[in-house]
């Protein structure tokens, strides 16, 4: 086993090295831009970019018409979102979107609002997930739009995406959902979930970093949407620019490799998730784990150690790569929103450690971080005075504190 | 983002981590921070009353790093100093002994707020403002 071992692959996953060989020759040789009509070199740029188009469109039930080729998750949702509400302006400028959702989606909300479209957040249930009635109740006559993710990126939790898609439909309303963490973990389908517009991304998936894909449905409806990028006119009008010809071929081999894999691969991670998960169970006492285990993507193991302050963890653990959604480690030093969304309480929140599991990750390394947390959670412990205090059965939200 | 040296060994080796007798009269005890706002220190001193000299300082934090070496730094400060050569300790001198980067200043703010705390509470214990003079 090396160190340090890598257990964060929500943020980003490695590129497989098939991925990596399905791209090389277009890293090299094959150089040819893929709007070039009229020569080979055009040609077979071309053909590997409708070779990646119809693995990526089969793995998740959809035909290779309906995929759009952009720079990424941030891109498609960019895209998706302001395309739709400029689109369909006539029909209405309301947009349902959720409190966890990830700041692609949550910022490009605020600047719709600066323009005059009108934004539901739903807020989240303590498990995480939406609360269906209330999406009923939100949709109006001008609501054009819900953007719900799939799977959320720090909790890991699964919407109930099939069902968000049958009540958009009812309404005829368009459903988006960001893709970005669920695409290539577990079994998504455009068609039996109601999904109009989905947004890929191949790094996270063991793919190269800046590319991914938005799902624009082609039929019942035909979703249509204002480019959000003026130019060439590529990928059907939707989105301008060269095509990265490697970064396609990579994100599509990534995708027929999640397609042969998922089955197998989604049951070993949710071994290797659920024995982390034990050991920390049985080893320590007021550990507690954020959102629902029973709709979670298989890789996801988000849980704070009550007492303990997330960046100190990580910094006694710092041969294992993993996310804090402590204030400390964020760039805003304001604890986790999406943490703080599903009312546990800042002090929870500033406690949690994300664990993302991956195709690279073995049975040894999940041994060792397991021991490794374990270890230095009772060392901080030894050193907080909170935890002293509560042994003490002292009600820490009874005390004074001078918040600073 | 990276750690001062000094940092990663009072974060590996905490000095005088631990509790004094809070009902002891000659113990100031000082909780500073909130939970929800990610630290809380409490700091702890034994003075002699005969000299005013702090004979033993202890701390328990929780916090990040930053703030587990800025207490524990202060506890080897103040072993040794009189009370009012304690109240001069400035958050300033900790983040120049931890090479502390701007986003960490409030942890020493926090460990210098923390001193004032324990050795207000120490003062009060030893002179007790006599019921009488309390309500003039």
């Amino acid at each position: 086993m090396k160190l340090p071992i890598y257990m964060d692959n929500h943020a980003t996953t490695p590129v497989d090295p098939r991925v990596f060989e399905a791209m090389r020759p277009y890293l090299t040789n094959v150089f040819g831009n893929s709007a070039s009509r009229n020569h080979s070199f055009g040609w077979e740029a071309e053909e590997a970019v409708e070779k990646a188009r119809k693995q990526v469109a089969s793995l998740i039930g959809a035909t290779s018409k309906e995929i759009v080729f952009t720079s990424g998750a941030t891109e498609s949702d960019n895209l998706a979102l302001k395309g739709v509400a400029e689109m369909y302006a006539e029909k209405g400028n309301h947009i349902i979107t959720a409190a966890t959702e990830h700041k692609a989606i949550l910022d490009t909300c605020k600047r719709l609002e600066k323009h005059g479209t009108r934004v539901t957040y739903l807020s989240v249930q303590q498990n995480g997930l939406v609360d269906l009635d209330q999406l009923r109740g939100a949709i109006t006559d001008k609501t054009v739009l819900i953007s719900i993710m799939h799977a959320n990126n720090e909790i890991g939790v699964l919407q109930p995406i099939r069902e968000i898609g049958r009540i958009a439909r009812e309404r005829g309303v368009l459903l988006h959902t960001d893709g970005t963490q669920a695409v290539g973990k577990v079994p998504v389908n455009v068609l039996d979930d109601n999904i109009d517009l989905m947004s890929i991304s191949a790094h996270k998936m063991y793919g190269p970093k800046g590319v991914g894909a938005l799902y624009v449905r082609r039929r019942n409806p035909r979703v249509q949407l204002t480019a959000q990028m003026d130019g060439g006119g590529h990928e059907r009008g939707m989105r301008s620019g060269t095509l990265n010809v490697p970064g396609i071929v990579g994100l599509g081999e990534a995708c027929a490799l999640a397609q042969v894999e998922m089955p197998a691969e989604s049951k070993r991670l949710a071994f290797l998730r659920d024995k982390l998960k034990e050991r920390l169970l049985n080893s320590l006492d007021e550990v507690y784990i954020n959102g629902t285990l029973e709709h979670r993507l298989p890789n996801n193991l988000n849980i704070s150690f009550a007492y303990v302050e997330g960046e100190s963890l990580l910094m006694g653990i710092n041969e294992i790569a993993v996310s804090s959604g402590s204030a400390c480690t964020s760039a805003t030093l304001e604890p986790s929103y999406v943490l703080k969304a599903l009312g546990a309480g800042d002090d929870l929140a500033h406690s949690s450690i994300r664990f993302g599991l991956g195709r690279f990750n073995t049975e040894e390394e999940v041994d060792y971080v397991a021991g490794k947390v374990i270890e230095v959670v009772k060392k901080l412990r030894e050193l907080s005075p909170l935890y002293e205090m509560f042994k003490e059965g002292i009600d820490l939200t009874k005390v004074q504190w001078t918040a600073h | 983002m990276a750690y001062s040296n000094k940092v990663i060994d009072h974060y590996n080796h905490p000095r005088n981590v631990g509790s004094l007798d809070k009902s002891d009269p000659n113990v100031g005890t000082g909780m500073v921070g909130a939970p929800e706002c990610g630290d809380v220190m409490k700091l702890q001193v034994k003075v002699n009353p005969e000299t005013g000299v702090i004979e033993d300082a202890k701390f328990k934090t929780f916090g990040c790093g930053s703030a587990i070496a800025s207490s524990s730094l202060a506890t080897e400060w103040l072993r040794g100093k009189t009370v009012d050569e304690a109240l001069a300790i400035k958050n300033t001198d900790i983040v120049t002994e931890l090479s502390l980067p701007p986003v960490k200043i409030h942890c020493s703010v926090l460990a210098e707020d923390a001193i004032k705390a324990a050795i207000t509470d120490y003062k009060k214990k030893a002179n007790p403002i006599p019921a009488e003079a309390a309500r003039v």
